[in-house]
């Protein structure tokens, strides 16, 4: 089971500041392991952010997504106490969803 | 004639077609599912085939069309990058690295709200060519900056 997400999720206004650490490999298949052997591609693909119940991004990412990745958006028309929902699908088939509440 | 039949059949009609149009992909599940991964841009082995596969070959240059990248990257597996698109209806955002092997990074789209701007850390393989492109009213437009990889982290 893949560690939690930190998700930052900031009101200035109506515009909600978001902010997204994950904890993935984002292994390339291209990388060799201290033994020599190619440490095979296992990378997020999918990754969806949702306000309140309105989908606001939508990313998809190749293997050149830094490990551990971090992204920021940015979102108006939030109010204080909605939830901002963050999921990922990676190349294994492993998912994960958190939620932060906007403050 | 018996009522609570006629329901019965209308409702499983109804469910039915629901369902059907489920299967067949015209009604999504918006909140679980995201749109396709666009294999054949990710695959892509070059930026000429990776921006067709985007429908961005012919891409022009905007000014408000915003890349900031550091000049030099210490860390080519940690090169933080921002795009900013002040076109209106700015609706989707690419990230694309000439020299690596898919040259295709990331690729966000916005919907309800979200301003179309995006700060991420992406890999280079080696000093390269970045590009962001972004699509405003099915038009797509450009921006490149170089970022040199110092190897060793001599910062020189």
């Amino acid at each position: 089971m893949a560690e939690p997400m930190k998700i930052r999720a900031q009101l200035k206004g109506d515009v909600a500041a978001i902010r997204i650490l994950i904890h993935h490999p984002m292994e390339t298949g291209l990388r060799k392991d201290a033994a020599g052997t190619l440490v095979p591609a296992h990378h997020i693909h999918t990754l969806t952010v949702d306000v309140g119940d309105r989908r606001i991004v939508d990313i998809h990412t190749g293997t050149a997504v830094s490990r551990n990745p971090v992204f920021a958006f940015k979102a108006k028309g939030a109010k204080a106490g909605e939830k901002v929902v963050v999921s990922w699908v990676d190349t294994k088939g492993e998912r994960r969803t958190d939620e932060a509440v906007l403050a | 004639m018996n009522l609570s039949r006629r329901n019965l059949l209308k409702n499983s009609t109804a469910t039915g077609l629901l369902l059907s149009l489920i299967a067949a992909g015209a009604l999504r599940p918006t909140r679980v599912l995201a749109a396709e991964w666009n294999k054949a841009a990710f695959e892509s082995k070059d930026m000429a085939s990776a921006l067709k596969a985007l429908g961005a070959h012919a891409a022009t240059e905007h000014r408000d069309l915003l890349l900031k990248l550091p000049d030099i990257a210490e860390d080519s597996t940690l090169v933080p990058v921002d795009v900013i698109s002040h076109i209106p209806n700015t609706r989707t955002i690419s990230i694309l690295v000439e020299k690596n092997r898919n040259p295709l990074s990331a690729h966000f789209e916005f919907s309800n709200g979200a301003l179309a701007e995006v700060s991420a850390r992406i890999k280079l393989a080696e000093s390269s060519i970045v590009k962001a492109v972004a699509r405003a009213d099915g038009k797509f437009y450009t921006v490149q900056k170089e970022v040199k990889v110092t190897i060793g982290g001599c910062g020189g």
